[in-house]
Parts: C-alpha cells; sequence; structure tokens
C-alpha cells in the first residue's frame, strides 16, 4: 500500500518531507526535526487533517507539545501539553488558556 | 483584677469539648485553666472505643488536636486525680498532693461501670469496660482464654460482647432483662436483635441473673447463674450499667441526687455556685443522668457560656435520648417515645423475622410521630428523628415498609421544617446545613455529620447537586456512566462511543485530553470483557492514552523520562539489583528508591526506552506502571518470616496480591500494602486497600489515602483467611473501578458514594445488589488476560516505532534533552530549556 507523504514547510517557498502519512496515528503527534535545528510537532486528525506547530512548550521550555493530545474545542482543532496541561490552538498556535501565549504555525500538505 | 483560674477535673469527652467550647468564646485568653486528669492520657473518643480491636490506636481515639492546650495555654496535668475539695478555701488537691485554687470548679468526672456485687466479682479475669487501659487488659488476658462472658445485653454490653467475639473467644452474653437492649429496643426489637445476634455465633442467655464468679486460685473459671445453670468460662466483663462518679462532690458536702448524681440547675451550677458538674456525673436540672455523649456537649457549651459572661439563655433542661448504634455490625435506633409510654398511643409495626428486620412507629390519635424502635434496618432514622413531634406527610405504614414493597417512598428530606435538627450529636438544623455547599463545608461549619455519622445521608440528600455531571465538554455523561455504556453495549472503541453518545456539538470530533485517556482506562479495564485487546497502544486506543501510557514511561519537565521496573511487594534479589544498577550506569540515569519500595531511573531519552526495557525484561523485570492510573505497587514490611512480631508472612501475601493486580486499569492510581501485624510498619492504612495480619488472618482495610489529603483507611472486614481476603478486594476493586469518577482516589469515591463504608460493605461483603459474581468474573478476566506490557511492545518492531525523537531523523536524538551534574548523579539541564526557539536552534 502507498500512502501519501506527509510534508511541512519551514520556511516560506520551501518544503521538507517529514513522514509517510501512515505513520501518524489519527488523534496523536510525532516530532520532526527541520533544517535549522528547531522542531516541529505534527499531528494527523480522525478526519485525515495534518497540522503542524512548534514542538516547544513555551510554558516549560521542554520539545514535548507532540507528545500531548489532539482535541476539539468549540468545533476548533488543539493539542494539549502533556506537561502542564496548556491547550494550543492547531491551525493558529494560539494558547486557549493564556491569550499572551501563542506557537509558531507551519504549513503542511500531502503529496 | 487578678485572672480568673478556672479547673476543670476529669478530661472525658465532655471536659474536652468544654475546653474547646471555652477557646472558642475566648475565655482562655482571659482566665487560667487548669485541668486534672486520672487516666494517664488526655481525653480520647470513648463512643469509638471498642474500634482499638479493629486496629485504631489510643493515638487514633484521642480528641485533642496537635498543639490545642499549647496553644490556648491550658494546664493539663495526666495520672492527676483529684482527691479532696475544699470549697470554703475553694482549692482541690489532686493524689501527689498538688494543690490548687480555683474561681470556678468544673466536675467533670464522667461514671463508673457498674459492678453487681457477687462473689467473686474481684478475681483475676474480671473486667469492666470503660477506658483504654481496661481494653488492653482485656486484650492481654484473652490471649490465653477461649471463653467469655459478658454481665449485661445493653449497648455496652453488645459492644464488650463483640470484642470478645472478635478476639476470637466462645461468647456468652447474660442479660437479666427478657430481652436485649431493655432501654433501647422493645420486644419485637430486641427478639430481631436477638436472632442476629445468635446467627453471629454468641450465644445469649436472657432473664437470667448472675448469682457467682466461680474461681480457682483467684482465677475465674466460670459463672454460676441464677437459673442454676453454670457456664465454664475463662473471663468475665462486666457492663451492667454505669453509675455517675459524684464521690468528690459528695465528701464536700454538694447536693446529690437519691440514686446519685451532682444535682445541678439548668445552667449547670451545683449547690455552690462556684461549682458546676456537667455531663455523665451530673443529675441534670430535668431530674436526669445522661448516659450519652450529645447531652453532656450541650452542657459543656452551656457552662462555656456562663463563664463566657454570655447572656444566659435557656440552660440544659433535657436532652433528646434518641441513638443509633451499630452493634455487632446489626443497625439499632431508637427515637423519642420508644416504648410507647405516652397515653392513647398506638404502633405501627412491621417486622420481617427472616431478613432480622423490626421496625415499630409510635404515634398519637392524631397522626402525630411520637417516637420508634428500627432493628436490622434504620435507614429511615435520619429521616424520622426530625420529624418527631410533627404529623408526617405520609402514613405510617409507608414509613415503615422497606423501600420496593409497595411503598412509594415520597418521603425525602425536603419535607423536613427548617428549624428541624438533622444532626443531633452536634445540634444542627437543616436551615444550618443548606447554607452549605458541600458535605466538607458541612463538616468543616457546622461540625454536623462528624459525631456518630448516622445523619450524613439525609445531609448529602439536602445538598445542592452539581448542575451538569457530565464528563467534560464533550460527553454529558459521568466515567461511571460510561463504563456502563460501555459495558453493557459493548462499545470497544473511542470514535463509536462519542459518535453515539457524545454531545451534540462534540460528536465526529477528535474528543479531548479530558475524555480521551478517561475512555481508554475504562477500555482497557473492560478489556477482556467486551472482547478487546488488552494491550493499549495498538489501533485507535494508542491514540487515547496520555503521554506517558503511550511511552511506557513517565514524562519529565524537561522531556526525559523516568523508568520503573515492577518490584512486587519489595523484595529483590541482589542479582535484579545489579541489573537495575548496571543498566543506571550504562545509560547514566539518576537512581532514587520511590516511597513505594521499588526504584525509580530518571533520564531516559525517548529513543533510550526501548533498549534499557530490553535488558530490563532479560533479566526478568516487567512494567511497573508507575505511568499509568493502575495497580502501582504493594509494599510489605518483613513479616513473620524475619520479625519477631509478624504473624502472617506480610512479603508473600504482598507478592502474591501485586501479581494478581498488576496492570489493572483504574479511575485513578492505586497503592497497596500488607503489614505483618498491627504495629503497621508497612502503614497498610494509608493506602487505597491495605491489609493488616492478625492471629486469625487477614483485616482489610479501604480508602486509606497519603498525599495532600491524607485519609486513614475504613476497616472493611476482619480475620479473613487468604480466599477471603482477596475475594474481596477483587470485589472492591471492580466496584470502584465501575462507580468511581475521573481521576477519583478510593478515598474521596469513600466519602462521596452514598450510604457510605455500610453501603460498602452491604454491596461487597454482603452482595445486597447481586453484583458480587460479576465483578469477580470481571477480575477473574483481567487476571487470565495480564500480560506484560514492556514485553509485548519489545516483541514487535512496528511497535517500536514510536520510540524516537525525530521521525524525519530517527538516528538523531533530541539535543534539548540535556543534563549537569549533581551530587555524583545528573539532573536536567534546565537552562538549555529557558531559551527560545531561534537561539535554542543556532546552538
Ligand atoms: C464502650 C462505650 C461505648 C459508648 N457508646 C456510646 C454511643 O454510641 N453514644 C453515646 O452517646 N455514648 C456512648 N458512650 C457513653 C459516652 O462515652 C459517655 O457518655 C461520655 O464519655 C461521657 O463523657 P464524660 O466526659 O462525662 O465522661 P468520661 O468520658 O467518662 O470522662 C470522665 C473522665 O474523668 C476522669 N475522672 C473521674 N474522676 C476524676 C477525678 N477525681 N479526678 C480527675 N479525673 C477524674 C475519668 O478518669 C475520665 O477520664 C459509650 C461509652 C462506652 C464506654
Ligand atoms: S508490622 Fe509487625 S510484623 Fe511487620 S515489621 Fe512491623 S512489627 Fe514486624
Ligand atoms: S447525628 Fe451524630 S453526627 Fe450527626
Amino acid at each position: 500500500m502507498t500512502t501519501a507523504t506527509l510534508e511541512l514547510s519551514p520556511a516560506p517557498d520551501s518544503w521538507m518531507a517529514v513522514c509517510e502519512e501512515a505513520r501518524l496515528t489519527p488523534g496523536r503527534g510525532l516530532a520532526a526535526l527541520l533544517p535549522d535545528g528547531r522542531q516541529a510537532a505534527v499531528f494527523r486528525d480522525r478526519a485525515g487533517r495534518a497540522y503542524a506547530i512548534d514542538n516547544r512548550d513555551p510554558f516549560t521550555g521542554a520539545q514535548v507539545l507532540s507528545r500531548g493530545l489532539i482535541g476539539t474545542a468549540d468545533g476548533r482543532p488543539f493539542v494539549a501539553s502533556p506537561l502542564l496541561k496548556q491547550r494550543f490552538d492547531l491551525e493558529t498556535g494560539r494558547c486557549l488558556d493564556d491569550d499572551e501565549v501563542t506557537v509558531a504555525v507551519y504549513p503542511v500538505r500531502l503529496t | 483584677m487578678t485572672t480568673p483560674t478556672i479547673v476543670l477535673v476529669g478530661h472525658g469527652m465532655v471536659g474536652q469539648r468544654f475546653l474547646e467550647a471555652l477557646a472558642d468564646r475566648g475565655v482562655t485568653e482571659r482566665a487560667r485553666i487548669v485541668v486534672l486528669c486520672e487516666e494517664p492520657r488526655p481525653a480520647y473518643d470513648r463512643v469509638q472505643l471498642t474500634s482499638y480491636f479493629s486496629g485504631k490506636t489510643p493515638d487514633d481515639l484521642s480528641m485533642v488536636e496537635d498543639g490545642f492546650m499549647e496553644r490556648h495555654g491550658i494546664e493539663l496535668y495526666t495520672d492527676e486525680p483529684v482527691v479532696a475539695i475544699d470549697r470554703a478555701a475553694r482549692t482541690v488537691t489532686a493524689r501527689s498532693g498538688r494543690t490548687v485554687a480555683y474561681d470556678h470548679l468544673v466536675l467533670a468526672t464522667g461514671s463508673y461501670p457498674f459492678v453487681p456485687p457477687v462473689p467473686g466479682k474481684d478475681a483475676t479475669g474480671c473486667f469492666v469496660y470503660r477506658t483504654i487501659e481496661d481494653l488492653l487488659a482485656i486484650e492481654e488476658y484473652a490471649k490465653t482464654a477461649t471463653t467469655g462472658a459478658v454481665v449485661g445485653g445493653g449497648l455496652l454490653g453488645l459492644e464488650a460482647a463483640g470484642a470478645l467475639k472478635g478476639l476470637g473467644l466462645d461468647t456468652h452474653i447474660v442479660e437479666f432483662a427478657p430481652r436485649l437492649m431493655p432501654v433501647q429496643v422493645d420486644e419485637g426489637g430486641g427478639a430481631a436483635l436477638l436472632r442476629t445476634i445468635e446467627q453471629m455465633g454468641l450465644t445469649v442467655h436472657t432473664g437470667t441473673g448472675t448469682q457467682e464468679v466461680v474461681t480457682a486460685d483467684g482465677s475465674v473459671t466460670g459463672m454460676r447463674l441464677s437459673d442454676g445453670s453454670e457456664l465454664a468460662v475463662d473471663m468475665v466483663v462486666f457492663s451492667a450499667g454505669v453509675r455517675p462518679r459524684d464521690q468528690l462532690a459528695r465528701e464536700c458536702g454538694l447536693d446529690v441526687g437519691e440514686r446519685g448524681g451532682i444535682a445541678v440547675d439548668a445552667h449547670c451550677r451545683t449547690s455552690d455556685p462556684a461549682v458546676f458538674a456537667i455531663g455523665e456525673c451530673a443529675l441534670a436540672a430535668d431530674g436526669r443522668v445522661y448516659g450519652l455523649v450529645a447531652p453532656g456537649y450541650e452542657m459543656a457549651q452551656t457552662v462555656a457560656g456562663v463563664l463566657a459572661e454570655e447572656e444566659p439563655g435557656d440552660g440544659f433542661t433535657g436532652a433528646d435520648l434518641s441513638t443509633k448504634l451499630k452493634l455487632l455490625g446489626v443497625d439499632v435506633a431508637s427515637f423519642g417515645d420508644a416504648h410507647g409510654t405516652t397515653e392513647g398511643c398506638l404502633d405501627v409495626v412491621y417486622a420481617d423475622s427472616r431478613a432480622g428486620v423490626y421496625k415499630k412507629l409510635v404515634v398519637d390519635g392524631e397522626g402525630r410521630l411520637l417516637g420508634g424502635v428500627l432493628v436490622g434496618d434504620a435507614e429511615s432514622y435520619g429521616l424520622l428523628r426530625p420529624l418527631t413531634g410533627t404529623r408526617p406527610p405520609v402514613s405510617p405504614e409507608q414509613l415503615v415498609l422497606p423501600a420496593g414493597a409497595g411503598a412509594p417512598v415520597a418521603l425525602g428530606p425536603s419535607a423536613l421544617p427548617d428549624d428541624a435538627v438533622i444532626c443531633s450529636c452536634h445540634n444542627v438544623t437543616k436551615h444550618a446545613i443548606t447554607q452549605c455547599a458541600s458535605l466538607p463545608e458541612v463538616k468543616k461549619c457546622t461540625k454536623a455529620g462528624t459525631g456518630c455519622g448516622s445523619c450524613v445521608k439525609v445531609i448529602e440528600k439536602l445538598l445542592p447537586k452539581a448542575a451538569d455531571q457530565g464528563l467534560c465538554g464533550c460527553f454529558s455523561y459521568s466515567r461511571s456512566e460510561l463504563y456502563e455504556i460501555a459495558r453493557t453495549l459493548r462499545v470497544t472503541s473511542f470514535a463509536a462511543l462519542l459518535d453515539s453518545h457524545g454531545r451534540d456539538g462534540a460528536k465526529g470530533g477528535e474528543g479531548c485530553e479530558v475524555c480521551k485517556p478517561t475512555v481508554g482506562s475504562i477500555l482497557a479495564s473492560l478489556a477482556p470483557a467486551i472482547g478487546l485487546d488488552g494491550y493499549i497502544l495498538d489501533g485507535e486506543q494508542a491514540a487515547l492514552q496520555d503521554t506517558n501510557d503511550h511511552h511506557l514511561a513517565n514524562l519529565q519537565r524537561n522531556g526525559s523520562y523516568s523508568v520503573v521496573p515492577r518490584i512486587p511487594g519489595g523484595e529483590i534479589t541482589p542479582e535484579k539489583l545489579i541489573v537495575i544498577g548496571e543498566v543506571a550506569r550504562d545509560y547514566g540515569l539518576y537512581t532514587k528508591i520511590t516511597g513505594g519500595q521499588r526504584i525509580d531511573l530518571f533520564g531516559a531519552r525517548v529513543d533510550q526506552l526501548p533498549a534499557i526495557w530490553t535488558r530490563l525484561v532479560d533479566a526478568g523485570f516487567e512494567s511497573g506502571h508507575a505511568y499509568g492510573k493502575a495497580l502501582r505497587t504493594v509494599k510489605s514490611c518483613v513479616g513473620q518470616t524475619w520479625c519477631r512480631y509478624g504473624v502472617q508472612d506480610s512479603v508473600k501475601m504482598a507478592i502474591q496480591l501485586e501479581l494478581r493486580y498488576r496492570g489493572l486499569r483504574a479511575p485513578h492510581k492505586l497503592k497497596s500494602a500488607v503489614s505483618g501485624c498491627a504495629r503497621e510498619c508497612a502503614e497498610a492504612q494509608s493506602k487505597d486497600f491495605g491489609v493488616i495480619a492478625t492471629a486469625n488472618g487477614w483485616n482489610l482495610y479501604v480508602g486509606g489515602n497519603g498525599g495532600a489529603t491524607p485519609r486513614h483507611a475504613d476497616l472493611l472486614a476482619q480475620d479473613l483467611s487468604d480466599a477471603e481476603l482477596i475475594r474481596l478486594i477483587d470485589r472492591f476493586l471492580m466496584f470502584y473501578i465501575r462507580t468511581a469518577d475521573r481521576l477519583e482516589r478510593t478515598s474521596v469515591w469513600l466519602e462521596r458514594l452514598e450510604g457510605g463504608l455500610d453501603h460498602l460493605r452491604d454491596v461487597i461483603v454482603k452482595d445486597s445488589l447481586g453484583l458480587c459474581d460479576e465483578l469477580e468474573g470481571l477480575m477473574a478476566a483481567h487476571v487470565a488476560d495480564y500480560q506484560d506490557e514492556w514485553a509485548r511492545t519489545l516483541d514487535d518492531p512496528e511497535r517500536l516505532r514510536r520510540f524516537v525523537s525525530f521521525v524525519n531523523a530517527p538516528e538523531t536524538p533530541d539535543p534539548t534533552v540535556r543534563f549537569v551534574p549533581e551530587r555524583d548523579q545528573i539532573k536536567p539541564d534546565l537552562t538549555i530549556l529557558t531559551i527560545g526557539t531561534l537561539e535554542g536552534a543556532s546552538r
């Protein structure tokens, strides 16, 4: 079975392959190392949509957001940090529990 | 003005309450307070005395909060009985010769047990049942005895008989009256009680007196009864009533009643206005001596009010003699005019001799409730007592019929008037209770429910129910409801459950971080019963687990993990210890001994976990589930094998339990311990389920907790065999898993459970809901189904693929997981984490 490849854009106009789509369990994430040393957290939801945000949990500094659980709140997808459980919108990077905090979001596509 | 001195003689239950009442009113700041106490220890809970035999220590029974005396500057002298009062000089003199001058003297000397003047009553082997010292002596003597008799079949006699039985003696009860508990219950109630007690294996002799205690060489060998028969017994406990301790008062010329008791007025003043008497030693203004604690408390409040120079109220004019007790496991309650002495009153009786239930209500011609007796089922006591004196909203027959017997149980506490006293121990009205939002708040603000506890059920019904009991934004069902749905409909997937039973807006969505792990845990607990694989990390189940379960390790603050192999019962061979040491050394892990008697290895990167576990599994270790809401450890002390005090093999039992319940997923983590004797070195009473060895088997305690909200576990059952113990724990755990809320420890669950410990005992010991077979079946399936998660994970390369730092660079470790040295080991390098993403990237 061939599956699509998940690609991520670490910077404008550049795309990199992350993994085969099937590597991602729906509802869970994985971490990816970006060319400049940053880390991204990539996720796939039940419906097959993919998301990528920065992997660093801004509250603790640990690179762990990829290990959080994803969910839906008011119809929008989020991930909850596995450390102190703050939630981040997967499409905007906005923290749902603290207006002052956002994390970077990366465009993704399946090819 | 000089500071007045208040002297209290006797530091029993009422004395202590009096001191608290003084402190509440600030009198302790204005007066010097001296307490002279005959017993070798400060006040303790005499009402709960018998619980010493179910494992409560004298310290547990203490009624004096730590630091209370110091905080309020109260001088307390124990082992210091007062021997004389000089009213002219206003001094008291104690046995040691200490003399204290008083401005106000308060006598709270309680009662002494009445011992009938029969020959042999002072022989070795004769006891009374009043103080902790009495119980210690009984316990010691019972070690060499096989048969015992209790003289007196009243409230205390039955408690004493229960204690002797618990100590393993063949026990006789001798009661002069024609029935048991003649004061509290009527003939029908006594008959129901008799049947139940005989079924427990006690021998009851009613309508006969004790003529002589037969002795040989000064020790008890038997007892002759007034009907001529003789019983061979090794020890005798007299429990034939109490008499007020009014000797001191008599000797200094205070008025005492004809049949004893220090005569006082409504403000508890004796015939000398500088002297007060409170509690069981006092003959109250209504001409009665009260042998119960609640009236004594009221007297204590009254005198404290007088000494605080409060506006005088009515004082103490009499009290309700209502009682609800659990004697030998049988509920017995009586209230109001229990014996129907009011002229023209009528009885409404319900009796079921097979079930040992007897209920009688006394009503007057107009249907007003006057009182009643309840034996075997005192459920409705909390409601009926406050209704006394009123005309209940439903007919008396409906009030005594058991629920479900065609009786519409229309009567709820909402039917009670606002000024109805719900808690008679602390005199708290319905109005006061409805001002609070939760049971803990009620207990804190009004003290209601902290005495005998019989009112708690009614209090719970009076409190508002939280509006939305739903688990989270996705489900309007509670965890236990979802458990039932999954079990009965055999739902095996989170998505299916969400789409069929989720809230409207949540259907088809992802769920959330609250419901996913909750449902994951439910599915894991139920796996064998609903046809799921117990391995939690395949397919959809993988997506439900918190990161700890997902990586079978505990996430730490810098993104590294800790690893805890199972060490059942805390017993480990040197070889295995060496393997742990070698693994820790080779991977540079920080090691620490945990509170659960095992070893935690910190600082593993996610990509190192499989290699670490390969070595551990090869050496025979299994997952310790330290990451899961699951059974953690069963601690143990060395027990009988090594310890000179031990009475059972506690290590063997702990290992057996840990291996039985390992891997069991629950609403929260579960901890356990087994102690080899009552010294309790394994601290079993602070565990979710704790086991303490006895000479005859095991005592099982449940609902304990350490941590931030400690709770002493409750004794569920005594002297169990190995098989009985395991069967009860099986049922307990499965009942908890089935009915608890998310993240609700057994301690909180038990506090919340309607009906509390009694209900739990009914369900899992007496099988009142007919659930036990099913609960045991579920546990049997779990035990049969158990497999080590780490071994199964290592067996399958597909499952190992998640253990990488980066999916696109599997060979690269996460550069932000770094360590610095501390005390010859490592600790997380947190500086690297405080550097923002971009700077971090440039390193
Ligand atoms: C086994 C048992 C079970 C009970 N169950 C219940 C129950 O379920 N419900 C209920 O309401 N009641 C119950 N009671 C009764 C209850 O314990 C008493 O009503 C209560 O303890 C009375 O308190 P008190 O302070 O008046 O007397 P106590 O608690 O007896 O205290 C009096 C203290 O004064 C001391 N003292 C006496 N003389 C002197 C002196 N000269 N100098 C110094 N100190 C002196 C005594 O040593 C004693 O410590 C029970 C009693 C027992 C023994
Ligand atoms: S609990 Fe008892 S058997 Fe166990 S170590 Fe302590 S004293 Fe010994
Ligand atoms: S009635 Fe005893 S605690 Fe409330």
